[in-house]
């Protein structure tokens, strides 16, 4: 009980959960991604997260750059084409093309610019098996909920700012004008009803998909065979490996090209794993809570 | 939508979006569907996954071409010499279904002797009138046709001589071929045919001629796609299709907005009918309809040149009376040939009990046309003073509209004005910062326009119906009251008329007769707000006691029945909404026929008896879909017949037949008068028969496949504030091609003004190649200035592969694309695309071209009165003005 | 509450009491993630809708607490859209409660500089009288000795986003009225 790396197949009983329901998650086929960004908006109306600033960044159709605390569904778009540009009076015919990928076949023109894909893929927090934000948070604020996830109270919150850099993804910040954390709670409130989370519901394509996690992966190893099959080679899956730096996402990716590409780390691990003792840690975070959590309860009360 | 109203008698999308998951190949051209119709590209995704390859042919590449399997970048307003050549491709190589092409389309029909192709007359055909413009298609006619001409009144687009030649065009004047929406033109006779479709004055020889020259290498020329490209498209599109596969074709607004875009979709017509996908499942094409009632606009329309239903607005000139008015259609063969009913019906509905066979039941109360009443001329005719009065509900022309400053000029030249709208648009304060009081060209206190901004009720505020992509009514209930002053059209139309009826109450005057004759006594609630769904039984219509009809069939010419709409007669059948109908689709099959209600007589794919062979059995079980059952007697399948239920497949009409009683067993398309799709058009359409490429009015490269430049018939408008650039002209070397994104909505009063959208797209841009981006010195992330001969813009430039330098022989064309849905209000603002659009118009439905040619530099654009001279000293270089003459050659 | 009885909920205490010792799920559950509840459960009644953007025609369902709409979402039911929606169509909750939503009349007499407030009882009457007045105004009863009936004084230009019944209406009047210059969305 209470590891803190390495495989753990049942997190939500690790968290204390006797009784509970099957761990969830999403599994994000990027392969299927028309960059509709439904989900960002759908996301944002049902948890009344404000804008995130009107900026036009030039990054291709990217306006809202990253994940933060304003923006819990993020739509990277990577334009990419072919090394081989050809002299522009020459105009010939460019037959070259990167794989078998589907999404990039036959694109080849008399233009002389060489081939284009265009990569979509809707980011999310991964509500990590080691999740070094909850980990690291002393109000208790970060918690583990009985399905799973990884979600902020914003009841307990006091904006500390410790599980900001403890992401090893760079998900969770701090809102501005407000100081608390925020970031993706996979819609904890529909959860509890049995609904899935808006951004799911919402996609048109089914690119983002909800369930249990241990579907999604079977449906992602399905979905990469397939892909892999039609000589897709470039398809992979990304945070779906139990064994992994943050145990396996619970939320995880099928991608068409390398992690960083997309603006993944290749190779996420939890920053608490070299954690020193573990009840040193549980002492510290105790103490802090208890402090913090007098002072937050006698503040309300006024 | 003319294209495919006179191709196959109806004018909506042949078959549903479900219904795409069914097809081999989805071929999309046109249209942007991923960004524009995401939810309904799941579909799309939908039929790859189960192994259809789709192509996307586009001059972007994008988020629709990103998930595609094959992406063709082609120049923007090429797209008839691309599928011209398919069709070339389809014939030469004998891939045509040929059992379905003999039996159900008119390439067997034997054409008047005297017609002469564009091949005969260096990219003209005969009848062309370089006076007017305008064509007489008297040549154009079936072999019978022309014969039998006879003398006395002929439909206007039913010439048969002189009389008849003159009508036709005054007839296309009145966008006559858009009441081609439900029921096709009328030929006289059903005409000679050859089935072995060897004759060659025989349809199909005659297109074969036509297209040989639209050749690989014309492709590669005038679109900038190499050969191999073009072969892999057109391999793939005859490899999935036939009896055991079919392919679909979807389009929308990127083959409307053109010069020549009912001809576009004609092409499209033409290839999937020689391919044999239409009526069948997985096949069709999809029309994608812009908006959340486009179809239903048209339908009970806010046009002028139509009334609900498709039926025509009269004519001055040859509708004197109901006998005139119905006489070119009744008597005909299919369905159209009950107009007097329909016609009898919609009469009795405005006018009711004042409505009797003695007076014509009140025809003469409805106005006539006398040419083209469209909004682009009746904006010039603002700016001329002739109309002084503008009702703007829920659109935006300032920012929407071909030409912004034309729309402004004009709405500062009126008397008044109403916008009603959610959000106080540019439309609405044009007067206080409109770009021209920038400019200087407009001063607040010299415009005389009283301006009236009402407030409008939301979506969840009213309940009503919209008609969706697919021909398919859904109702919305009503959610929560309107805040404040906003009410719906519905309520503010109601007591308009109320007030104004009141006003003239009493009134002895005979021009008020048609407003105080007039059914207005709709039920309203506690709140005063009228009972939409007794609108909605009003369009449904009703029998001689007063109860709702269930089907256009019960429609009577003797004033004992009354329908607003008869092709929308029952959606209110047995006395329940119809349209309001929600039964989860797991608990149907995929037709799914019992959520909403789709016209006709929820029918879900169009001409569905051609998804059975000629003798009623299933071209194959792959593709079954309706066919006939001989022991019931009896077409069967899962959606409705679209055909007579109980007529076997091989019934053959009498020969004086005549309405619903002429359509043969072997006659799947039932509104039109041979029951034939048209490879062929030998009317309904005002710049031929058959379709051919022409350059848009602005073009940096010559015709090279005609010595004719442009649509010879194209509608110009002549107007100082539109004047057009030179083709060829160095002045104005780029193309520019507007369009939308996803983020955003039309003219962005919905989207523009909501932060969870704006954020995602906050700012004007336009999209350069890297090539272009070297030889202007532009850079991502800076301005650009692009310039026409109307005006100039600015916008941010966003500089990305996926704009494509194509190469069209020894030349080289640059597109620069420009997203259009900016304006002056909002949470953020930009210039308007549509500042740069000209008006220059399709001669069938008078709708603008969006390419046109532009240059680019780097940089902002002058401000104020500077950008006046900025944009004077482009038309003096280009000599803009001395060649503004229709028929450029 | 007592502060005694917030104490025991604390999840400090239920930490160092329950399974979860290091205080990370069960335990650290806050009164506010307890009681959380979606706001779909929360409404009043939930009314079937159509989404109001594009042509797919997308079913959504509206939700309604205390008179006001506080959720639209798809509705699965939809054979076309499954209970999808795109970004516009998500945001459409945003387009309805938007506060920047005009919701009086605005007024600009002519050769005016700023808008004017009027009643909207007062703006139909003057509407009204416009239009009888300017009909007349270009009343034609005939054009090229051929009956016209109508008036080419009038316009209008409506979007797509109008019902079956509102186009229906519209043209309805318009033609009574005479006026031909009726035209939508659908050509632009």
């Amino acid at each position: 009980m209470g590891r803190l790396s390495g495989r753990l197949d049942d997190v939500t009983a690790d968290a204390g959960y006797e009784d509970h329901p099957p761990r969830v998650g999403f599994f994000t086929d990027t392969s299927v991604c028309i960059g509709c960004k439904a989900c960002e908006v759908a996301c944002k109306t049902w948890n009344s997260v404000p804008d995130d600033g009107y900026l036009l960044t030039g990054m291709s159709y990217d306006n809202t750059q990253a994940l933060g605390a304003s923006t819990w569904r993020h739509v990277a778009f990577v334009e990419k084409s072919s090394e081989v540009s050809l002299p522009v009076d020459l105009g010939m015919p460019s037959m070259s093309l990167p794989g078998a990928d589907p999404s990039a076949a036959g694109q080849a023109t008399e233009s002389g610019d060489g081939v284009v894909t265009w990569l979509m893929s809707s980011d999310v927090c991964k509500h990590c098996t080691h999740a070094a934000c909850l980990d690291v948070c002393p109000t208790g604020s970060l918690f583990r909920t009985e399905f799973g996830t990884v979600v902020v109270q914003p009841d307990i919150c006091n904006g500390c700012g410790y599980c900001v850099p403890a992401c090893p993804y760079g998900v969770i910040d701090l809102r501005e004008d407000d100081g608390r954390a925020f970031k993706c709670t996979l819609c904890y409130d529909r959860l509890k009803e049995g609904q899935q989370p808006a951004c799911a519901q919402a996609c048109p394509t089914e690119s983002i998909q909800f369930g249990e996690l241990d579907e999604l992966r079977e449906r992602a190893d399905a979905r990469l065979a397939e892909l892999h099959e039609k000589g897709v080679d470039v398809a992979r899956l990304y945070g779906r490996d139990p064994e992994d730096g943050v145990g396996g996402g619970g939320a995880f990716f099928l991608l068409l090209d390398e992690p960083e590409v997309y603006g993944l780390p290749p190779d996420p691990v939890v920053t608490t794993r070299d954690l020193g003792s573990i009840w040193k840690h549980v002492a510290m975070a105790a103490a802090a809570l208890t402090g913090v959590g007098v002072a937050a309860a006698v503040g309300r009360r006024r | 939508m003319p294209g495919l109203g006179t191709s196959f008698g109806r004018g909506g999308a042949t078959t549903n979006l479900q219904d795409l998951s069914n097809a081999d190949c989805i071929l999309i051209q046109g249209s942007n569907m991923a960004e524009a119709h995401p939810v309904g590209f799941q579909w799309v995704m939908e039929a790859k996954r189960k192994g259809a390859t789709i192509i996307h042919v586009d001059p972007r590449f994008t988020r629709t071409s990103a998930v595609a399997d094959i992406h063709v970048p082609i120049r923007a307003g090429s797209d008839i010499a691309f599928l011209g050549a398919l069709v070339n491709h389809v014939l030469s190589n004998d891939l045509d279904f040929r059992e379905y092409v003999v039996a159900y389309t008119n390439a067997a029909a034997i054409i008047d002797d005297r017609f002469q192709d564009t091949e005969d007359l260096e990219g003209l055909f005969s009848g062309y009138d370089p006076e007017t413009g305008q064509y007489d298609p008297a040549t154009w006619q079936y072999d019978d046709a022309s014969a039998a001409a006879s003398a006395g009144q002929r439909d206007p687009e039913q010439p048969t001589g002189g009389v008849g030649s003159d009508q036709h065009q005054k007839g296309h004047e009145a966008a006559r071929s858009e009441s081609h929406g439900s029921g096709g033109p009328a030929v006289e006779f059903k005409p000679r045919r050859d089935e072995t479709l060897q004759d060659p004055r025989c349809v199909f020889q005659i297109l074969k001629r036509h297209f040989a020259r639209y050749t690989p290498q014309m492709v590669q020329e005038v679109c900038g796609i190499g050969p191999e490209q073009f072969a892999k498209v057109a391999d793939e599109l005859t490899r999935n299709s036939g009896r055991e596969r079919t392919s679909a074709l979807c389009y929308a607004v990127g083959w409307t907005h053109h010069s020549v875009g009912a001809q576009i979709i004609r092409t499209a017509a033409i290839l999937q009918t020689l391919l044999g996908n239409i009526g069948r499942p997985g096949g069709g094409i999809m029309a994608l309809r812009g908006h959340a009632s486009i179809q239903g606009s048209t339908d009970i329309p806010t046009l002028f040149n139509i009334l609900p239903g498709y039926l025509p607005m009269p004519h001055a000139e040859h509708h004197g009376d109901l006998d005139e008015y119905v006489a070119a259609d009744a008597g005909k063969t299919g369905f159209w040939g009950n107009m007097r009913s329909y016609a009898v019906s919609f009469l009795k509905s405005y006018w009711g009990d004042a409505a009797s066979a003695e007076n014509d039941y009140c025809f003469d109360y409805l106005p006539r046309l006398t040419g083209d009443h469209s909004t682009y001329t009746t904006v010039k005719a603002m700016i001329e003073g002739r109309c002084k009065g503008y009702f703007v509900v829920g659109e935006n022309p300032a920012v929407g509209s071909a030409n912004g400053k034309m729309q402004r000029l004009g709405l500062a030249n009126l008397d008044w004005l109403v916008v009603r709208d959610l959000q106080m648009i540019e439309s609405a304060t044009f007067w206080k910062d409109g770009p021209e009081i920038e400019t200087g060209e407009l001063v607040t206190e010299e415009i005389g326009t009283e301006v009236f901004f009402l407030p409008a009720a939301a979506h969840t505020e009213k309940s009503g119906s919209f008609t969706q992509t697919q021909r398919m009514l859904q109702w919305r209930d009503k959610a929560v009251d309107p805040p404040g002053d906003a009410r719906s059209e519905l309520d503010f139309y109601f007591e308009l008329g109320n007030r104004i009826r009141q006003k003239l109450a009493g009134s002895t005057d005979e021009m008020d007769r048609p407003l105080l004759d007039l059914t207005w006594d709709y039920p309203v609630d506690e709140r005063g707000e009228v009972d939409s769904q007794a609108v909605l039984q009003e369009i449904n219509g009703t029998g001689p006691d007063g109860s709702p009809l269930s089907t256009y069939t019960e429609l009577k010419d003797d004033g004992s029945t009354a329908c607003g709409c008869w092709i929308y007669c029952g959606v209110y059948a047995e006395g329940v909404n119809q349209a309001r109908r929600r039964k989860p689709h797991w608990e149907q099959d995929l037709v799914a026929s019992e959520w909403g209600w789709a016209w006709p007589a929820n029918r879900r794919i169009l001409y569905n008896r051609a998804s059975a062979a000629p003798d009623g059995s299933p071209w194959s079980e792959r593709k079954k879909y309706v066919w006939w059952d001989a022991e019931q007697g009896s077409w069967v399948g899962s959606d409705v017949p679209d055909f007579i239920a109980d007529r076997p497949p091989d019934h053959v009409p009498a020969e004086d037949a005549a309405g619903p009683d002429a359509i043969g067993g072997q006659d799947p398309f039932i509104m039109q008068t041979d029951g034939k799709a048209w490879l062929f058009a030998p009317l309904g359409v005002a710049d031929g028969p058959v379709p051919t490429h022409y350059e848009p009015p602005e073009s940096p490269v010559a015709n090279a496949l005609y010595p004719q430049q442009n649509n010879p018939a194209r509608r110009s408008l002549t107007q100082s504030a539109n004047p057009i650039n030179p083709s060829l002209s160095e002045v104005f070397p780029f193309v520019y091609t507007s369009y939308r994104l996803t983020e955003h909505h039309t003219a962005g009063a919905m989207s523009r003004t909501l932060p969870y959208l704006t954020e995602l797209q906050p700012e004007p841009f336009c999209e350069v190649s890297p090539r272009l981006a070297r030889a202007r010195g532009l850079e991502n992330g800076g301005w650009a200035t692009i310039a026409t001969a109307r005006t100039a813009i600015e916008a941010r430039v966003l500089v990305t592969e996926r704009l494509r330098s194509l190469r069209l022989g020894e030349q080289w064309v640059e597109q620069v694309g420009l997203p259009y849905h900016w304006g002056g209000n909002g949470i953020t603002q930009g210039d308007s695309a549509n500042d740069l659009v000209n008006i220059t118009m399709d001669p069938n439905v008078y709708i603008q071209d969006k390419v046109g040619t532009c240059d680019i530099q780097p940089g902002r654009r002058p401000r104020g009165a500077a950008l006046t001279a900025y944009v004077e000293e482009y038309r003096r270089r280009a000599g803009v003005g001395a060649d503004q003459e229709k028929g450029d050659g | 509450m007592a502060l005694r009885s917030r104490l025991g909920e604390w999840s400090a205490l239920r930490q160092l009491t329950g399974s979860d010792r290091l205080g990370r799920g069960a335990a650290a559950q806050s009164e506010h993630s307890r009681e959380l509840e979606p706001r779909t459960v929360q409404a009043d009644r939930v009314v079937d809708s159509i989404c109001p953007y594009c042509a797919v025609g997308c079913a959504q369902k509206v939700f309604v607490k205390d008179g006001r709409v506080t959720q639209i979402e798809g509705n699965p039911a939809s054979p076309v859209s499954r209970g999808r929606l795109c970004p516009k169509g998500s945001a459409t909750l945003q387009l309805v409660t938007s506060p920047t939503r005009v919701r009086t009349v605005r007024y600009r007499r002519a050769h005016g500089r700023e808008w004017e407030d009027l009643e909207l009882d007062t703006a139909m009457d003057m509407i009204a009288d416009r239009v009888i007045k300017t009909r007349k105004e270009f009343w034609e009863w005939e054009s090229e000795g051929r009956r016209t009936r109508r008036t080419l004084g009038i316009a209008s230009l409506g979007g797509a986003t109008l019902d079956n019944e509102e186009n229906y209406l519209m043209k309805k009047l318009y033609t009574a009225m005479g006026a031909i210059q009726i035209e939508n969305q659908a050509r632009i």
